[in-house]
């Protein structure tokens, strides 16, 4: 017994440094292979067959991607991809006024503060059904203002030239709320003293916020630019609630596009859904990698 | 300790495939979510239970739109001993994967060549059956009884009678077609009806069967029918925001005074306020002078899905569904025709109407999107809206389904 017991622990000791932390990263590590590394491996396998997701699969080289080139409405989802993605931008200044308007000590302040952040409380489902709603021709509050203002009745939703805008507008009330209590964490890190001095040197109003707090809340302004760029390429819940891609397919984002063809009623075709979320994640990868070069180089710095 | 162990996983693994289904227990996934296929389900299976008092039966009823993705899995990973699905082409898929079981001996047996008749080439594939049909209903024109008189129109007869009736409400400052796209299916309707007057039913099934290409002349005659209706503004501008129901408070207030839908819109129309008198169902009028008139009814059926664990009481369940008895009591509740032709007709005047109309069709088309593959139909109906929000792209859009076509029927 007492012969066989230190040479087990023996090992355990000599390794123990090196074999602790991967221990504790074990369970992380397997979770995250199973549901996230595995399945991004094997979408790029599956878009390589022919497969309804039922019946066997056939194997078809690059066919789904020789098809995408040539599907206008891959393009169609694509145009809208890169417009969500700049227009969803807008939420990162938006967030950065509200906040600098919010971040004064007035009585009721935290009123109005909960009043400004509700919308990123609330569901996108419902975000998206009050738009719908405030949309609608004949009894939509802003159909009704523009048909009182111009004399014509615009359906937002059913127009080729505003469906995506009317989208991306809807997703930007939560978004912007979201951007801004970002910035209101990132105002109450601010050093007063900085401020102070900076006053006391004459700065005040746009230099004040150009060369004394913007600098402070890099860090926010990052967080939010990650987040908004992340959020605008990963739109669905809109898109599927207010028009289900339509009319005719204009307002379709690649999510939304990968989702009709792999599982929706009308699609299964899961090799082709499969191609399009291969390019989404290219897409993707191209963001994260920077974000990443990015913050590794910030830890390097600091 | 080795056998307390081994005792343990067997009794583990039998519970777990007990449970699924015990001796005698039916399970039946269906989506009658809305209130009245719901209390139509109810009432078959009190009928059901009564007929086999042996058997006792689990109803998992699921949600209209999720039970469409919902069954691919059940189907693979669990399935249970009976489901609602559509025939036609919409049950192809599983029929090709294996998924259903072939009930032909059922149709045999019962008889039911005869009884469910003008149900047996939709239920049919590779020459066997593969479920049963419990209720169909019809499509047509529904109008303001009360606005036609008004406006001195006679219910139009063919398509000339049916433009001048169009221009005079029109003239009238009413939109004379009440339609909501966003679904997209509604446009489906009109295709069909289109293609069917212009071109008639072997025609257009040729077409939905991928045997004829969307370029063809005969196709584009369709839409320049169509177009005639669509130039003018005679349907209801903003239809693509709109949703089939969202249009029904315009047909009620008499601003669109005219419907092309399924019967299952006059619940709709008289919840509104409509007095039953005050809505009329005419027949799609006549287009091309002496094709014989097709209609769309699409119908619905129960089947056995082959990895069903309870096949035996699965097959009693879908004899009792195909009885004349059980047909009856059902589509009473549900508001619509029962298959079986030895079934008690209804009172409904709609119903009438829409017997007589299906019991003298030439023939019976399910819809556009049972009877063209899904992909197709995706495609298709997508175009048919882009074609009532923009005619003059007939060209392109059609190139587009052409292109579509030859690659969905390899």
């Amino acid at each position: 017994m007492s012969s066989t017991v230190p040479a087990a622990s023996g090992f355990w000791k000599r390794n123990q440094q090196r074999l602790a932390p991967w221990l504790f990263l074990a369970p992380g590590i397997i979770m995250f292979s199973i549901y996230v590394i595995i399945p991004i491996f094997q979408s790029i396998w599956i878009s390589f067959y022919d497969w309804d997701g039922l019946g066997p699969k056939t194997w078809i080289g690059a066919a789904n991607y020789v098809e995408l080139l040539d599907d206008e409405a891959f393009y169609t989802s694509l145009k809208n991809n890169i417009l969500w993605l700049v227009l969803y931008l807008l939420a990162v200044p938006a967030g950065l006024a509200v906040a600098l308007f919010l971040n004064q000590t007035v009585a009721g302040i935290r009123l109005y503060k909960s009043l400004f952040f509700f919308p990123f409380v609330i569901s996108q489902v419902v975000v998206g059904l009050i738009f719908t709603w405030f949309y609608a021709p004949d009894f939509g509050l802003l159909s009704a203002l523009i048909k009182t203002l111009t004399g014509q009745n615009i359906a937002i939703l059913a127009d080729e030239r505003y469906v995506t805008l009317g989208i991306i507008a809807a997703g930007l009330w939560p978004q912007i709320a979201y951007c801004m209590i970002l910035y209101l964490t990132g105002l109450n890190n601010i050093n007063p003293e900085q401020v102070e001095a900076a006053r006391m040197d004459g700065a005040r109003g746009w230099s004040l916020l150009w060369h004394i707090i913007l600098p402070q809340l890099g860090p926010a302004t990052f967080i939010a630019i990650v987040v908004t760029v992340i959020g605008a390429l990963r739109s669905f819940d809109l898109v599927s609630i207010m028009t289900d891609g339509g009319p005719y397919g204009s307002s379709r984002v690649l999510s939304f596009y990968m989702y009709e063809q792999a599982l929706s009623e009308y699609g299964y075709r899961m090799g082709y859904g499969a191609a399009i979320a291969v390019v989404l994640f290219m897409i993707m990868m191209v963001f994260i990698t920077l974000f990443i070069v990015r913050m590794l180089m910030r830890e390097r710095h600091a | 300790m080795i056998s307390f162990k081994a005792a343990t996983g067997l009794a583990l693994g039998y519970a777990l495939t007990m449970s699924a289904a015990f001796a005698g227990e039916l399970v039946i996934n269906s989506d009658q979510s809305d209130p009245a296929p719901k209390k139509a389900m109810e009432t078959l299976l009190e009928g059901f239970k009564a007929a086999h008092p042996d058997v006792t039966v689990k109803w998992n009823n699921f949600d209209h739109e999720g039970y469409k993705s919902a069954i691919r899995n059940f189907l693979t990973a669990d399935a249970p001993d009976v489901v609602a699905w559509y025939s036609g082409n919409r049950m192809a898929p599983f029929v090709k994967a294996g998924l259903f079981e072939d009930v032909t001996d059922l149709w045999t047996e019962n008889k039911l060549d005869d009884q469910l008749k003008s149900a047996v080439k939709s239920m049919e594939i590779d020459g066997k059956k593969w479920g049963i049909p419990y209720s169909y209903y019809q499509w047509g024109i529904y109008y303001r009884k009360d606005i036609f008189a008004e406006q001195g129109i006679t219910p139009p007869k063919n398509w000339a009678e049916l433009v001048a009736a169009c221009e005079k409400l029109k003239s009238a400052g009413m939109t004379p077609f009440a339609i909501g796209t966003k679904a997209l299916w509604p446009t489906g309707g009109w295709f069909d009806y289109l293609d069917l007057r212009v071109n008639g039913y072997e025609f257009h099934m040729d077409l939905t069967a991928g045997k004829v290409p969307y370029t063809d002349p005969k196709v584009k005659a369709v839409f320049e029918k169509w177009a005639e209706l669509v130039k003018p503004g005679y349907f209801l501008e903003n239809h693509a925001a709109i949703d089939w129901q969202d249009a029904i408070p315009q047909f009620v207030q008499g601003k669109a005074p005219m419907y092309l839908m399924g019967n299952f819109a006059v619940a709709a129309m008289k919840d509104g306020g409509l007095k039953e008198e005050q809505i009329g169902f005419l027949q799609f009028p006549e287009i091309t002078a002496g094709i014989p008139m097709a209609e769309d009814a699409p119908t619905e059926s129960f089947h056995i899905p082959s990895g069903a664990k309870n096949k035996e009481d699965a097959r009693k369940f879908l004899a009792y569904l195909a009885t004349p008895e059980a047909q009856t009591k059902m589509n009473e509740v549900l508001g619509q025709l029962p298959v079986n032709n030895q079934s008690a007709k209804s009172e409904d005047p709609f119903l009438k109407a829409g017997f007589e109309m299906l019991a003298n069709a030439y023939a019976l088309a399910q819809f556009y999107d049972r009877d063209a593959p899904a992909e197709m139909a995706k495609a298709g109906m997508e175009g048919f809206q882009q074609f009532m929000v923009k005619p003059d792209n007939v060209d392109a859009i059609l190139e587009r389904l052409e292109k579509a076509r030859g690659r969905i029927y390899k």
